[in-house]
């Protein structure tokens, strides 16, 4: 009894020959694989800069909003939303403006009515809060940290979300499994999943205007000066003034992810 | 085991191998129907294809729902198999003969719906290979990948070696009763069996290095999948003692499970003379005794957490103790540990009957609890906004129907290619009985010794954990 010579060498040719069926059967995934890399790719639908444009200088890009200045106009959001084909469907934002209201026991209100995309004017803070009264009220937007140890690249099981030399986490779409593990792991819910792309959409600081030289979308577009983007290495640059000249603070400085969305006259109730 | 020609023996290859030969109408009706349940789901799954997850209740706050909860569900289920039959072996529980096979039909079936959970859940489900191609060992995605597929690996040898022998004799005895391809299936999986002494040799080496290695595999395996959650920074998840609470948790639901589909086929394939109530008591006390590690790690989460009452954890053990989520969580607490703790701690309820209720309780308190985690961990606002809701779509009703009916379905068709006994295993510990019975020595019997009473015979009730009753 027992396995003869002869069959045994026929089994193993038989193994072999599932072995390199699946070894074919791999390459050609990989195959495919690397041809959707090479399909277009919305994120790269940029006017094609020259590659020595987008140069990843030695830079370390930060961003500082001014709550103090913030008025809640919703031009941020708006002009993100164009520059970065955001759908407009209000759920669905890689900026927006948070208004806070503070009544007389301290009680913290916050809402963000369409992200803030029409202002606030006509959303009255009474017709949602009755009989409360306001103590103060201020406004602060949000967008993506680009943190130093950013929770969502850690988690992402196939390398689609990264960090850029240059400091800025980014989203490879053509990779992206959409498994939202990355929205998940976000503490600051920067992240959401694109409803026609089906896969992690966010805040790049407009990674395709920065890389060459301009500021992003959202910056542009403020009226008030509350956004500031730039490379605080550089000490002329509006963000190294800011940094400079004023107390700054970052948002859940707790759980170590070292944002590089600074803020200033950031209050208490702010999370 | 090779030339027994008395009486039992025949007896429980005539009823054993039955099923494998006859198909009744229930049986047809059954998989018909399972069959028209899983159909509706793919429909279903077909629109979330065709119009994105948009079509789930799953949002950018709350972004995991039923998909998640039966992945967790279901590898939690798989753990019955395996494990219990594994641990059962390397302790050498006599009673387990019959329940083995059932057991790790169940892992392999559970691991194989569980796994196929989060591809549902993924937004482009046609990049999974992505996850081989590109796969990075920090996310804890990849871990899962691994764990479960070794598992399954695992789970299929261990639950195919022990299935050699039996394939055997559905090969020696199986002639023309089946028709061609079954017995040329049988022919090639039992990969020449013959029981010869060499070939028993190397099966018990076989079995014994597989049981032994199943079990850390086993560990490890919903250990990584309670890192899932506890993995993010996520206050409710923020607990070390997460993997340990799944693992109990894995057990807990799988005893319950094992304890149904037993029921079920014992019922369906006329098997109470091998699958006595005794077998459920014992599986009733395991099911006891895991409740008690359920409420300590429950005692042990919230007395902390309550106590403290820090930040986003309040808001959690507010909504579930009293709020929104305290039907979820006192279902689970009280009629998924407590009561099901008692009725096995009570002589008079703890019967076949009362095991079974039990093990119900236990499976929806467990599916409560996982609901819990899942949709009540991620209400905890992140962002101070007013938390979102969860609210599934048809479309994840239909899938988790859809789920379960696969696992019916599949439990279902194994049970008309391979015998749900496993028949060696239970002859051979007859013989062994015949040969210590010789002498006459007053020993108890371990349980199969009631393989020789009447199909209607049942141990007492009462002291259930003794040999079955007369021997004593």
């Amino acid at each position: 009894m027992g396995i003869t010579r002869r069959s045994f060498l026929r089994r193993a040719a038989v193994v072999l020959a599932g072995v390199a069926a699946a070894g074919a059967g791999w390459s050609y995934l990989k195959g495919l694989a690397q041809s959707a890399n090479e399909a277009p790719d919305q994120a790269a639908s940029l006017p094609s800069a020259p590659v020595q444009q987008r140069t990843p200088q030695p830079h370390h890009w930060a961003f500082v909003v001014d709550t103090t200045k913030c008025i809640g106009c919703g031009k941020c959001v708006a002009a993100c939303k164009e520059e970065n084909n955001v759908p407009e469907d209000p759920h669905f934002n890689r900026t927006w403006v948070e208004r806070y209201v503070i009544d007389e026991q301290g009680e913290a209100y916050v809402d963000s009515p369409d992200a803030g995309v029409h202002g606030f004017e006509s959303w009255p803070v009474n017709s949602k809060y009755q009989n409360i009264q306001v103590v103060k009220s201020f406004f602060v937007s949000k967008l993506c940290n680009q943190c130093e140890n950013p929770p969502c690249v850690q988690v992402c099981p196939v390398g689609a979300t990264y960090k850029t030399e240059d400091g800025v986490i980014l989203v490879n779409r053509s990779r992206c499994i959409g498994c939202r593990y990355c929205i998940q792991a976000c503490p600051y819910g920067a992240r959401f999943l694109d409803p026609n792309l089906r896969v992690a959409d966010k805040c790049t600081w407009c990674y395709h205007r920065i890389s060459k030289g301009m500021d992003p979308a959202c910056v542009e577009v403020c009226p008030v000066g509350a956004r500031m983007f730039g490379d605080p290495a550089d000490p002329d640059s509006a963000v190294a003034k800011a940094l400079r000249e004023n107390r700054i603070s970052v948002l859940k400085p707790n759980l170590g992810t070292r944002p590089q969305v600074f803020y200033i006259g950031l209050d208490q109730e702010v999370r | 085991m090779d030339k027994v020609k008395n009486g039992p023996r025949e007896q429980l290859e005539r009823v054993v191998l039955g099923p494998l030969v006859r198909t009744g109408k229930g049986y047809r009706l059954l998989v018909g129907g399972l069959v028209l349940v899983v159909l509706w789901a793919l429909f279903a799954y077909s629109t979330q294809l065709r119009d994105g997850l948009i079509v789930t209740g799953m949002r950018d706050r709350i972004l995991w729902g039923f998909y998640i909860i039966l992945f967790v569900f279901f590898i939690g289920i798989s753990h019955a198999g395996t494990l219990i039959s594994a641990i059962l072996r390397v302790v050498k529980a006599q009673w387990r003969t019959p329940v083995t096979r059932m057991a790790e039909f169940i892992t392999v079936v559970a691991l194989s719906v569980g796994g196929l959970m989060p591809m549902l859940d993924l937004g482009r489900p046609d990049r999974i290979p992505n996850l081989v191609l590109f796969g990075r060992w920090q996310s804890p995605i990849l871990w899962d990948v691994l764990s479960i597929s070794t598992y399954l690996t695992g789970s299929i040898i261990y639950l195919y070696l022990p299935l050699i022998p039996d394939l055997a004799i559905c090969r020696d005895r199986l002639g023309n009763e089946v028709p061609g391809w079954k017995r040329w299936f049988f022919r090639v999986a039992s990969v020449g069996w013959q029981g010869t002494a060499r070939q028993k040799k190397l099966l018990s080496i076989a079995l014994a290095s597989m049981m032994v290695l199943i079990i850390p595999v086993a560990v490890s395996v919903h250990t990584v999948v309670s890192w899932i959650f506890a993995m993010t920074l996520r206050e409710p998840w923020n607990s070390t003692v997460f993997g340990a609470y799944f693992v109990a948790g894995a057990i807990f639901s799988g005893i319950a499970a094992i304890i149904l589909v037993m029921a079920v086929l014992r019922r369906a394939f006329h098997l109470e003379a091998y699958i006595t109530h005794k077998h459920f008591i014992n599986l009733g006390y395991m099911l006891g005794g895991f409740t008690l590690i359920m409420m300590y790690f429950n005692v042990s989460e919230y007395v902390v957490t309550g106590y403290k009452m820090a930040g986003e954890t309040s808001f959690h053990f507010v909504q579930l103790m009293v709020r929104e989520y305290a039907p979820f969580f006192w279902l689970y607490t009280i009629g998924g540990m407590v009561l099901p703790g008692l009725i096995i701690l009570f002589p008079k309820t703890r019967t076949f009957t009362g095991v079974l209720v039990a093990a119900g309780l236990v499976l929806v308190g467990m599916w409560m609890e996982r609901f819990i985690i899942v949709v009540a961990g991620l209400r905890v606002p992140l962002m101070p906004y007013d938390p979102s809701w969860y609210v599934p779509t048809w479309v994840e009703w239909s899938i988790m129907a859809g789920a379960f009916a696969m696992f019916g379905l599949v439990i279902a068709v194994f049970s008309k290619l391979f015998p749900v006994i496993s028949i060696w295993e239970v002859a051979e510990q007859y013989e062994e009985h015949e040969v210590k019975e010789a002498p006459a020595l007053g020993r108890s019997l371990p349980a199969t010794g009631s393989l020789r009473m009447e199909p209607t015979s049942e141990p007492p009730a009462e002291g259930a954990d003794h040999g079955p009753g007369g021997t004593r």
